[in-house]
Order: structure tokens, then C-alpha cells, then sequence
């Protein structure tokens, strides 16, 4: 019985197994076949956009980068000010947005309450979940108008005219010497108290610093300042595109920081504490760098994002190739400029603007493989 | 050297203040950012909304753009959650330590961030340009572009979430059903995607929410039609298309719709975003 029985059983599951190990490697190839879609997505988005951007990218070469001349009518396309524009809109968004995110990272993770930490580390987030075209109508509507009715006037009253009254002149030279005095306060407090100890040499350290920071205030009051402030309130414009974009990629940097900063050992902060160092000192001394190689990417990652963003700031920027040093002035972006003349382009046309998709690819995705590489290194240290 | 300890309690204390300073800014905005949208959405909500098309411009409503973001995002799901999620598994149980596999995971991850506007481009050189050579121009911007443009969106999000989720599988659970002698195609299907079903609905979820509010690679993909259609190889006419050209147009009545539009919009986006943070955060705690 158990022998006639027995007999069959391995022949069946000898068949099964084969049938089984067939399925198995079918299976196995379409997971592979999805999973390389992918990398097709990312191949074919930079392949065809070079492609539809053959014409003017193949013949124009360093024309179409370095000139500033985009005349449709004409057929002359020069990508410079939608570059600049990309470029100095992003910066200006990674200037407002890298600080405040640091604040907002060392609050959720050091400072708050515990139960505060959720609730508001969601609320921020959710900044990242509003759709991009409500930031650029809350930015045409609300944020152009609040720019050019409050800040813009006051911007180039204080910091825009180039040959300014004696009251302005005294502001200026003030708030610029207050502004040099905050990075520098540590040293002139160290240098003045050796000072009053008697110690001679860091006296001369002291005169050096103050009269180092004044020029580099006037410097920065009087010829950097007017020129990048210069304009009409317009409201519209560089700047006011930086700012909406930075409110954009807050929440992208401040959760990566967050989140780095919960991965340093807490015997390491702890330490640091029992040592005697203050809340601050333990961010600035132990925390962040331990995590500098992934907030470095954090910042890159936001960069990424500000980069490639249309609609928010295709409302602001007021479209113009006009290219200034002014932020007051409107300008154009790689992206907006896309998103506004795609679909009345044709011919070269198109094509300038195809070339410059495959421009704004290339220089994200740059962009976003160092931010990536950078997160991996915390990750390694890890042992993830 | 009391000096020293002054001076590092006021830096301390001045560095703290910014930092909950910065806090607040980030809120401000939020809160300033919803309240705009609230305020001028409800104003302008109105029943002919939902029952007329833009045809009718100020005196219509958006029926035409519900109904083609709704069917575009649907398609677009259709077209992105298969291959996420089988992208998603194979990152997660095929592919753990291979160079391949830690390749695709991190391509993927730039993928997640690339510039929407470039791969409405990809769609526009791939899908609308031979769907007009073949056709004569009769089929040139159509429904089925702008779901594949959203597709591409949705995408990297699905297979991130997968990869994740199917990682988060015990186990314990694959060598159990392994060591019954079940194939692992069965082992995949019928045991790890039904522990981690939930995860990966989540994941869908958040790619809708991710999908649902992109405007910028529906404009040369979908176009944008005035009229109702939900045939997929027409122009087709969505929400966030329509926000786009009304805020565009100097007409206050049309503002007015596109505020009611953005209300609509950022309310699903919103909810679908709190829903999935439900989800993800009840998921982590029975795992941990």
C-alpha cells in the first residue's frame, strides 16, 4: 500500500517543481521588466527631450547658452536671462530657506515639548502636500501685492538708491555695520575683554575687525545692495519668486534635517551635556556635524526642487528676458518660460524650449545625485 | 570667566529664540497660504460648479475638468500602481543586495524629484508627437498623454512605498511558507503583498495625492478642452489645468472659479495626505 502509494508522489512533485521553477523565472523577469521601467523613465525623459531639442541644441551649441537675445520672431533664442532666472531665484530660495529649516529642524528635535513635536512637524510637512499652483495663485494674488505694497517700497527706499539722502545714508550704514556685527560679535567680545585684561596684540585685532567689517558694510550697503534692490515695486519679480520657492522647499529640507538629526547617538549628546555645553552648543558642535554630509544633501535635495518648480513661480516672475542685476525686476525661469510659450511654439521655437527641458534634466538630476550620494553616506554610517 | 558662561547662556538663548521664531514663520505661511485659499474658495463655491463646463467661461463651472482630472488620475493609476508595485517588489525581494537593484532604488529616488515639467516634455516627445504623425493631426494632445505624464509621477512614490513596506515583512513569514515548498511567484503574491496590502495601498494613495495636484505636465500632454469628454484620445480638460488658465486671464469672475477650483483641489489633496499619514503611522506602530 504505502509502496504504490509512494511511487507517483515524487514524479508529481518532480513535475510541479519544474512547472513552479518556469513560473518562478517568468515571474522573476517581469518584476525585472517593471522595475527597469524605471530607469527607462529617466533615460527616455533625458534622450527625448535632447532629441526634441536637437536642432537648436546641435547648431546654436554655446550660442543658445551664453546669449541673452530670445526672439521668437526672429528665430533667435539665447537661453541666458531663463538661466540666470533659474539659477538666482533658486539661490535666493535656498539663502532664506536653509536657515529657517536648520530652526525649524533644532526646534522639532531638541527644543519643543514632546507632545508639540507631531502636531507641528506635520503641519509643516503639510506645506509640502499643497499643490504647487495654489502657491503660485496665493503668490499672483496675495504674496505679489503684499511684496509691492510693504516690503518693495521699503527695500529700495532703504537699500536701492544709489545716491541716498543723509537720513537713509545713516540707516543704511547702520543696519549694514549691525548686520556684519552679528556673525562677528563673538570675536569682538573675546578680543574686548583681552583687551580690557590688558593684552595689547588682540587690541589691534579688535581695530582690524571693526574697520574691516565697516568697509565690507559700505561695501555691501552702497554697491551691492543698490544695484540688486534697484527698481520699481512691481511686486513681481526675482525676488519675490526666491521667496515663494523657498516656502516651497522648507518642508523638504527641514524633514530630512529632522529626521538626520534623530539618528545621532544620544550618548553622544548626552556627553556633550554632561560636560556642561548648552542646547545650542550641542546642535552646532556634535549634531550637525555628525550629519553635515546629510544635511549638505537635504539642502541639495531642496535645490533640486527649487530648480525644476513651475507653477509657483511661473505667476511671480512676470515673464520678461529682460536681464537685470535688480531682484526687484521680473524675470524668467528654464521652467516657467516653458510652461508659458510651449504651446503657442512651434519649429525652432519648440525646439529652443525642448532644449532647454533637457538643460533644466541634466542640471536637476546633477543636482539631486549629489544630494543623494550625500544622504547615502549617513546611511552607511549607520550600518543601514 | 563669568563672562564666558554669559556670553555662551545669551547665544544659547538667542539661538533658541530664532529657532522657535523659524518655527513660526513655517506656520504663518501654512496658515496664511490655507486661509487665503478657504477664504476666496468658499466665496466663490457655488452648485454650478459641479454642473456646468467652462464652455460657459465666468458663467459656468468646471463639471468638464472634475470629470477629466478624475478619469486622467484614475488612467494614470491604472497605468503606475502594476508597475510600482511589481518595480517595488522586485527592489524588495529580488533585488536586496544587488548592484542592479541598489541602482534602480536610487535612480528611483531622483526620479521622486525630477522636474514634473521635464517629463511632461518626455510625454509630449514620446506619446503626443507620434499620435499626430500617425493620425494626421486628427489625435494630437489627448487624456491618455496627460495619464501617462501623471503616471510618471505617481510612479516613483509606488515603487518607494512598496520597496519599504514588503521590507517591513517579517521574515519569519518567508521562511514559514518557503519551507512548506511553495513556489516563491506564490510566496510573493498570496502571502507578502497580502501582510504588506495595506502599506501599499498607502502608497497608492500618497501617488494620487502626489499626481492629483500637478499642473505642469498636463499642459502639453492633455491641453485642456472646454467641452465634456471622457474619451481618453481627446483633449481633455482638468482641474488644475483650468485653476492655471483662469488665474491666467484677467477676468475677477473667472478668479473667482479658479479660487473655487483651488479649494477643491487643495481640500482631496489634503485629506488624501492626512489619510495616508493615518495609515502610515498606525503601520509602524503594529510593526514595531
Amino acid at each position: 500500500m504505502s509502496a504504490l502509494s509512494a511511487e507517483p508522489i515524487p514524479r508529481d512533485t518532480e513535475h510541479r517543481s519544474r512547472t513552479d521553477a518556469r513560473h518562478d523565472l517568468i515571474f522573476r523577469l517581469a518584476l525585472r521588466f517593471c522595475a527597469l521601467l524605471v530607469l527607462a523613465a529617466l533615460l527616455g525623459a533625458a534622450l527625448s527631450t535632447l532629441w526634441g531639442g536637437r536642432d537648436v541644441l546641435f547648431h546654436d551649441g554655446l550660442h543658445f547658452l551664453l546669449s541673452s537675445d530670445w526672439n521668437p520672431v526672429e528665430n533667435q533664442f539665447g537661453a541666458l536671462a531663463p538661466i540666470v532666472g533659474t539659477l538666482v531665484t533658486s539661490l535666493i530660495a535656498l539663502i532664506l530657506a536653509v536657515p529657517v529649516s536648520f530652526g525649524i529642524a533644532l526646534f522639532l528635535t531638541e527644543i519643543a515639548p514632546r507632545w508639540m513635536r507631531g502636531p507641528v512637524g506635520a503641519a509643516i510637512e503639510l506645506l509640502a502636500a499643497i499643490p504647487s499652483i495654489i502657491y503660485g495663485m496665493w503668490g499672483l494674488f496675495v504674496f505679489v501685492p503684499f511684496m509691492s505694497t510693504y516690503v518693495e517700497p521699503w527695500l529700495s527706499d532703504y537699500f536701492g538708491d544709489a545716491s541716498p539722502s543723509g537720513g537713509v545714508q545713516a540707516v543704511r550704514l547702520v543696519i549694514g555695520t549691525l548686520i556684519l556685527l552679528i556673525p562677528t560679535l563673538p570675536m569682538f567680545y573675546g578680543a574686548l575683554h583681552r583687551w580690557l585684561h590688558g593684552m595689547a596684540l588682540t587690541a589691534t585685532a579688535l581695530v582690524l575687525a571693526i574697520s574691516l567689517s565697516g568697509a565690507l558694510s559700505y561695501v555691501l550697503m552702497f554697491s551691492v545692495l543698490p544695484n540688486l534692490f534697484n527698481g520699481p515695486p512691481l511686486g513681481l519679480g526675482l525676488l519675490t519668486a526666491g521667496i515663494v520657492l523657498a516656502v516651497m522647499i522648507l518642508p523638504f529640507i527641514s524633514s530630512v534635517m529632522r529626521e538626520v538629526f534623530q539618528t545621532v547617538p544620544a550618548r553622544l549628546k548626552e556627553s556633550s551635556y554632561a560636560l556642561g555645553s548648552t542646547t545650542w552648543e550641542v546642535v552646532w558642535d556634535i549634531v550637525l556635524p555628525y550629519t553635515r554630509s546629510a544635511v549638505i544633501g537635504g539642502i541639495f535635495l531642496g535645490l533640486g526642487r527649487a530648480l525644476g518648480e513651475t507653477m509657483a513661480v511661473t505667476f511671480v516672475l512676470g515673464n520678461s528676458y529682460n536681464l537685470t542685476a535688480s531682484l526687484l525686476m521680473p524675470g524668467t525661469s528654464i521652467s516657467s518660460s516653458i510652461a508659458n510659450e510651449f504651446n503657442e511654439a512651434v519649429g525652432l521655437h519648440r525646439s529652443a524650449l525642448i532644449a532647454l527641458g533637457f538643460l533644466l534634466f541634466v542640471v536637476t538630476f546633477i543636482v539631486l545625485l549629489i544630494a543623494r550620494l550625500m544622504l547615502r553616506q549617513l546611511a552607511r554610517k549607520e550600518g543601514r | 570667566m563669568s563672562a564666558v558662561y554669559a556670553r555662551r547662556a545669551v547665544v544659547n538663548i538667542v539661538a533658541l529664540a530664532l529657532s522657535g521664531l523659524a518655527t513660526l514663520i513655517g506656520l504663518v505661511f501654512l496658515v496664511w497660504i490655507l486661509w487665503i485659499t478657504a477664504q476666496n474658495g468658499l466665496e466663490a463655491l457655488k452648485p454650478t460648479l459641479f454642473t456646468k463646463i467652462t464652455a460657459y467661461a465666468d458663467q459656468g463651472g468646471l463639471a468638464n475638468a472634475m470629470v477629466g482630472s478624475l478619469i486622467m488620475d484614475l488612467m494614470a493609476l491604472l497605468i503606475c500602481a502594476p508597475i510600482g508595485v511589481l518595480a517595488g517588489t522586485y527592489l524588495a525581494e529580488y533585488a536586496s543586495g544587488s548592484r542592479l537593484g541598489a541602482s534602480i532604488r536610487f535612480l528611483n529616488d531622483i526620479l521622486l524629484s525630477a522636474p514634473s515639467i521635464v517629463l511632461g516634455l518626455f510625454v509630449y516627445v514620446i506619446v503626443v508627437i507620434p499620435t499626430t504623425e500617425l493620425t494626421d493631426g486628427r489625435i494630437t494632445f489627448s487624456g491618455f498623454a496627460g495619464s501617462v505624464a501623471l503616471a510618471l509621477i505617481g510612479l516613483p512614490v509606488i515603487v518607494r512605498t512598496t520597496d519599504e513596506m514588503l521590507q517591513l515583512v517579517p521574515g519569519t513569514l518567508r521562511e514559514a511558507a518557503l519551507s512548506l515548498g511553495i513556489p516563491q511567484w506564490k510566496l510573493t503574491m498570496q502571502v507578502l503583498m497580502r501582510a504588506a496590502l495595506s502599506g501599499i495601498l498607502t502608497g497608492v494613495l500618497l501617488a494620487l495625492a502626489r499626481l492629483a495636484g500637478e499642473t505642469a505636465p498636463l499642459l502639453f500632454t492633455a491641453f485642456g478642452n472646454n467641452f465634456m469628454t471622457a474619451h481618453p484620445l481627446d483633449k481633455m480638460a482638468s482641474m488644475p489645468v483650468t485653476i492655471y488658465q483662469y488665474t491666467n486671464d484677467p477676468n475677477p469672475a473667472l478668479h473667482a472659479i479658479a479660487w473655487a477650483g483651488a479649494l477643491l483641489i487643495t481640500l482631496f489633496v489634503l485629506a488624501l495626505s492626512l489619510l495616508t499619514r493615518i495609515m502610515f503611522s498606525r503601520k509602524k506602530v503594529s510593526y514595531e
